[in-house]
C-alpha cells in the first residue's frame, strides 16, 4: 500500500503548484523536489522487493462494473516495471533539480515545475497499471502533458504550433491504440493483464474473418490485429517512422523537458508497452516482423537526418529517433529484454546529452545553432567531459554502457533468423552513422575556432551547481548502467519457453568487435571531417548535393504530410466554413429570419388606416361566409 | 291597383337610393334620400302601417335628415371629387353578394309565399296607432324604456363630442403651441 | 289581389344593396352615414312587409325600435364628424388614417 505514494507524491506535488502555484512563485521547487525525491526512494524499496522474485499488487480503485467490463485502477509491480520506476524517478529527480537552475527567473517557474510533476505522476501510473485502460489513460495524460510542457513558453506561436502538432500527431497513433483495446475486451472479455495472459495461452489460434460484414472471407490471427494496432500507439508515442515528424518539432520546449520526456520516458512508453504485452506478441510473427522492420527504418531515418541538423538540440532529437528505433527493432525480434536494456541505458546517457545542450545553451545566452558555437571546451569543463561521456556511449564506445546494450541488441538480432541478420547489418551501418554525427556534434560545439557572438562571448561561465550535479551523475550511470547486469535481471520477465533470442558464442563475439569497429570509425571520421579539414564538410555538401539537402530537410517527411493531410484538411474545412456553414445554415436561419420579416411587411399593407379598406373586408367577410352557409 | 302603388312607390325609392349613391354634392344625397323617405312611408301605408310612416316621416325626414343637413351647412362640405379607389372591387365583390342574395331569395321564395302559420294574431283592426299603442305598453314595455335610455345616452353622447373645449372659443383662431394651454 | 311579399325581399334586398356599395365607395362621410340609413330603411321595410304578410304587429314594433337606434346612432354619428372636422377641417374618410402601420 505504502507503493501507492509513489505516484501520488507528484500528483500532490502538482496539486499543491497548479492550485498554489501563484503564491509559491520562486519557492516551486521546495515542494516538487522533494515529493520526486521521496518516489524515487520509495521505488528503491519496490525494486529491492520485487528483485527477490515476488510480485507486487496492489488494486486502488474500482471506477465501474458495467456487466462484464469491470474498470480499476490497480498497481502491478514486477522486475519490468520496477527498473522502469527506477528509470522514471530517477531522471524526473535529476531534471526536477536541474530545472532549478534552468528555469531560474522564468515567469512560469512554479507552472512548469507542477507540470513535470504532473508528468512524472502520469508516467508511473502508466508504468504501474494492471490493466490495459489505465495504461491507455495514463498514456494519453503523458500526451497531455507533453503538449502542456512543449508550449510553455506559449506567447511563441512555433511552441505553440510544435506542441500541437505533437498531440496531434500521437493521437492518430492513439487512435489504433484504441481499436486494439476494443479487440482485446471483446475477444477475451477483460483487460487486465493477469486476465489476459493466462487467457491468451489457451487460445493460441484464435482468428477472426476481416471481410465477414462484407460478405467475403479473410481470416487473420487475432493475435496480429491486436499487435498490430496496439503498435501504432507505440508508432505515436515513441516516434516511429511515419509518426515521428511531431519529435524534432518538440524541442520548442525547454531543454529540460527535452531531456525528461522526449529522451527517457515518455517516447519510451511505446517500447514499454510492447515488452509489457510480449506475449501476444509473441503469437504472431507477422506483427513482429512489422515492428521490427519499422524500428529498422526509423533506425536508419533518425541517423541519416542528425548528419546535417545544425541545431544542437535537433541532432540529439534525431539521434532519440534513431535510437527507439533500435528499441523498437529489438523488441520486434523477440528480444524485449535487450530492448528495455537500450532503453534504460539510452534513458541515461540522452538525459545526459540533452541536459549538456541545455547548459551550453544557458551559457550561451540561448543560442542554439551549432555555427555559431565552437572552442567551448576550456570554457565550459563540466559540461564538455561529461557530454564527451555521453557522446562516447551513444556511440557505443567500448566500456560504456551505450555499448553493451547496442552490442545486446545487434548480437540478438543476428541471431534471430535472415531478417534478424538483414537488420543486425543495417543496425551496424546505423552505428556508424551514431558515431559520426554524435562527434560532428561535439567537435563542433566545444572544439575548433570559436564563432560566438562576441558580445556572448566575453562571459561564458559554467552554470550553477544544481544543473552540472545532474550532469555529473548521469554522466556516472551513463557508464555504470552497463554493469548491473540488466538483460538477465529482465530475462525471467518474458521468458516463454520460446527461445527467441539466443547468443552464440563466437557469432557474437565477431558482432561485438563490428560494432566497436564501427564506432571507433565513425568517432575517427568525425575527426577527420570536421577537426582536420575544416573545409571538407562543404565540399562534400556541394559534391552531394541532392542527399545533402534530402538529409537537411528531413526527407521532406513534413512536406508531404502537409502535401497528404493538412492541406486538404484546410481546404475541406474552409469549404465547409464557407459553403456549408456560412451559405447554407447561416443561409438557411438567416432566411428563415428574412422570410418572416417580409412576411410581416406582407401582412403590414392590409394595415392602410382607411376605413374604407376595413369596410370592404367586412363585406368581403359576409360574402365567404353567406356562401359557405349557403353551400 | 295595389300593384301599381307599389310598382310607383318602389320605383322611387330604387332610383332616390341610387341617386343617394351616385351624386356627387352631399346636399343633393341628403335630398334624395329625403324623397326615398317619402316614399317609404307611403309605402307603410299600403302595408297597413299608418302610425310607422306617420313616424318615419316625423322622425326620419324631419329630424333626422334635418340634423344631416344642419351639419353639411355648419361643415360647409364640398363636392367629392371621385369615388374611392377601390369602386372597382366594390363592383366585383357585388356579384356574389348579389348571386347569394338571388340564391337566398329562391329559396325563400317558396316559403314566403305561403299562407302564414298560426301565429298569435292582434286582430287586424283598423287602427293602426292603436294596435301599436297596446302592444308597445304591455308586450314590450321594457325594450321601450331601454330605448328611452338608449336615446339619453345618446344624447349625451352627442353632446359631449360636439362640444368645444372651455376656452377654445377665445383661441380659436391663434396657432397654439403644443403645450402651451 | 296583393303584392307578394317577395316583391318587397327584392326591394329590401335592391336598397340594402344600394346601401352596402355607398358605404364602400363614398369618400365623405357624411355621404357614407347616408347610406347606412339606407340600409337601415332596407330592413324596415322588410319588417313591415313581413308584418303585413304574417299579420303579426311585431315586426311593426321592431321597425318602432330600430328607428329609435337608427336617431340615436344619427346623432352620435354627426357629433363624430363634427369632432373629427375640428381636427382635421376635412372629411374625407381617405384623410383619416393614423392606424396605418
Amino acid at each position: 500500500m505504502l507503493y501507492a505514494l509513489i505516484p501520488l507524491l507528484p500528483l500532490a506535488a502538482f496539486l499543491v503548484l497548479g492550485l498554489g502555484g501563484s503564491r509559491i512563485k520562486d519557492r516551486a521547487h521546495l515542494v516538487a523536489v522533494p515529493a520526486v525525491l521521496l518516489s524515487l526512494t520509495l521505488a528503491l524499496t519496490a525494486f529491492f522487493e520485487v528483485a527477490s522474485g515476488s510480485v507486487i499488487s496492489v488494486p486502488l480503485y474500482t471506477w465501474l462494473t458495467s456487466g462484464d467490463l469491470d474498470i480499476h485502477i490497480g498497481l502491478h509491480i514486477d522486475r519490468l516495471t520496477a527498473v522502469m520506476l527506477l528509470l522514471v524517478t530517477g531522471v524526473s529527480s535529476l531534471v526536477h533539480i536541474y530545472t532549478i537552475g534552468y528555469m531560474h527567473g522564468d515567469s512560469g517557474y512554479a507552472r512548469f515545475f507542477s507540470y513535470i510533476a504532473l508528468f512524472t505522476f502520469s508516467m508511473l501510473m502508466l508504468v504501474l497499471a494492471d490493466n490495459l485502460l489505465q495504461l491507455f489513460i495514463f498514456w494519453e495524460a503523458v500526451g497531455l502533458c507533453s503538449y502542456l510542457l512543449i508550449g510553455h513558453w506559449y506567447e511563441r506561436a512555433s511552441a505553440c504550433a510544435a506542441a500541437t502538432k505533437a498531440f496531434l500527431v500521437n493521437r492518430v497513433g492513439d487512435f489504433g491504440f484504441m481499436l486494439g483495446l476494443l479487440l482485446v475486451w471483446y475477444h477475451f472479455g477483460s483487460l487486465n493483464y493477469l486476465d489476459i495472459f493466462p487467457a491468451i495461452h489457451e487460445a493460441t489460434d484464435l482468428t477472426m474473418n476481416l471481410l465477414g460484414p462484407f460478405g467475403g472471407v479473410w481470416d487473420v490471427s487475432v493475435f496480429t490485429l491486436i499487435a498490430l494496432l496496439l503498435f501504432t500507439g507505440a508508432v505515436g508515442k515513441s516516434a516511429q517512422v511515419p509518426l515521428h515528424v511531431w519529435l524534432p518539432d518538440a524541442m520548442e520546449g525547454p531543454t529540460p523537458i527535452s531531456a525528461l520526456i522526449h529522451a527517457a520516458t515518455m517516447v519510451t512508453a511505446g517500447v514499454f508497452m510492447v515488452a509489457r504485452l510480449a506475449p501476444i506478441y509473441n503469437l504472431s510473427p507477422t506483427a513482429m516482423s512489422v515492428v521490427a522492420v519499422t524500428g529498422a527504418v526509423t533506425m536508419l531515418l533518425g541517423a541519416t537526418i542528425a548528419l546535417t541538423q545544425t541545431d544542437i538540440k535537433r541532432v540529439v532529437a534525431y539521434s532519440t529517433v534513431s535510437q527507439l528505433g533500435y528499441m523498437i527493432m529489438a523488441c520486434g525480434l523477440g528480444a524485449y529484454a535487450s530492448g528495455m536494456y537500450h532503453l534504460l541505458t539510452h534513458g541515461a546517457f540522452k538525459a545526459l546529452l540533452f541536459l549538456g545542450c541545455g547548459s551550453v545553451i544557458i551559457a550561451l545566452h540561448h543560442e542554439q545553432d551549432m555555427r555559431h558555437m565552437g572552442g567551448l571546451k576550456d570554457k565550459l569543463p563540466i559540461t564538455y567531459w561529461t557530454f564527451v561521456v555521453g557522446s562516447l556511449a551513444l556511440a557505443g564506445f567500448p566500456l560504456t554502457a551505450g555499448f553493451f546494450s547496442k552490442d545486446d541488441i545487434l548480437v540478438s538480432a543476428w541471431s534471430s533468423g535472415t531478417l534478424g541478420q538483414v537488420l543486425s547489418i543495417l543496425g551496424l551501418l546505423t552505428a556508424l552513422l551514431t558515431a559520426f554525427y554524435s562527434f560532428r556534434l561535439v567537435f563542433a560545439t566545444f572544439w575548433g575556432p570559436s564563432h560566438v557572438e562576441p558580445h556572448h562571448a566575453t562571459h561564458i561561465q559554467e552554470p550553477s551547481r544544481t544543473m552540472t550535479t545532474p550532469l555529473l551523475i548521469l554522466a556516472v550511470f551513463s557508464v555504470l548502467t552497463g554493469y548491473l547486469g540488466i538483460p538477465s535481471f529482465l530475462e525471467p520477465v518474458f521468458s516463454t519457453g520460446q527461445d527467441t533470442a539466443t547468443q552464440h558464442g563466437s557469432d557474437a563475439l565477431m558482432i561485438m568487435l563490428a560494432a566497436t569497429a564501427m564506432g571507433l570509425l565513425g568517432i575517427a571520421s568525425a575527426y577527420y571531417v570536421y577537426v582536420l579539414n575544416p573545409d571538407l564538410p562543404e565540399r562534400l555538401a556541394t559534391r552531394w548535393k541532392v542527399l545533402y539537402q534530402a538529409s537537411l530537410n528531413k526527407w521532406y517527411v513534413d512536406e508531404l504530410y502537409d502535401y497528404l493531410f493538412v492541406r486538404p484538411t484546410l481546404k475541406t474545412a474552409s469549404e465547409l466554413w464557407k459553403r456549408v456553414d456560412v451559405e447554407v445554415i447561416d443561409g438557411a436561419v438567416n432566411g428563415i429570419a428574412r422570410a418572416i420579416a417580409w412576411g410581416g411587411w406582407l401582412l403590414r399593407l392590409i394595415q392602410s388606416g382607411q376605413t374604407q379598406h376595413y369596410a370592404l373586408a367586412m363585406a368581403l367577410g359576409i360574402v365567404v361566409l353567406t356562401a359557405y352557409l349557403l353551400l | 291597383m295595389a300593384h301599381l302603388f307599389f310598382g310607383y312607390f318602389a320605383g322611387m325609392i330604387t332610383i332616390t337610393s341610387i341617386l343617394v349613391v351616385a351624386l356627387r354634392n352631399p346636399v343633393y344625397s341628403a335630398l334624395s334620400l329625403l324623397i326615398m323617405f317619402f316614399h317609404v312611408a307611403g309605402l307603410f301605408i299600403t302595408l297597413h302601417a299608418e302610425f310607422l310612416a306617420a313616424v318615419q316621416v316625423i322622425v326620419y325626414a324631419g329630424a333626422i335628415l334635418v340634423l344631416y343637413l344642419f351639419v353639411v351647412m355648419l361643415l360647409n362640405v364640398n363636392r367629392d371629387d371621385r369615388y374611392h379607389s377601390q369602386w372597382r372591387v366594390v363592383a366585383f365583390v357585388c356579384v356574389p353578394l348579389s348571386i347569394e342574395f338571388l340564391v337566398l331569395l329562391s329559396g325563400t321564395m317558396g316559403a314566403a309565399n305561403r299562407q302564414p302559420a298560426s301565429l298569435p294574431v292582434e286582430p287586424h283592426t283598423a287602427d293602426n296607432t292603436l294596435a301599436i299603442g297596446r302592444t308597445l305598453f304591455s308586450t314590450y314595455l321594457f325594450p321601450f324604456e331601454v330605448a328611452s335610455l338608449i336615446l339619453l345616452v345618446a344624447m349625451i353622447g352627442a353632446i359631449f363630442l360636439a362640444k368645444r373645449d372651455i376656452g377654445e372659443n377665445e383661441a380659436k383662431d391663434v396657432t397654439r403651441v403644443p403645450g402651451a394651454q | 289581389m296583393t303584392v307578394p311579399v317577395s316583391y318587397y325581399i327584392i326591394l329590401s334586398a335592391i336598397v340594402f344593396l344600394t346601401g352596402v356599395v355607398g358605404v364602400l365607395i363614398r369618400r365623405n362621410i357624411i355621404a357614407i352615414l347616408l347610406s347606412v340609413e339606407l340600409m337601415l330603411n332596407a330592413t324596415n321595410i322588410n319588417f313591415v312587409a313581413f308584418s303585413d304578410h304574417l299579420q303579426d304587429l311585431g315586426g311593426q314594433v321592431f321597425v318602432f325600435f330600430a328607428l329609435t337606434v337608427a336617431a340615436a346612432e344619427v346623432a352620435v354619428g354627426l357629433a363624430i364628424i363634427i369632432a373629427l372636422h375640428r381636427s382635421r377641417s376635412t372629411i374625407n374618410i381617405e384623410e383619416f388614417n393614423l392606424l396605418k402601420w
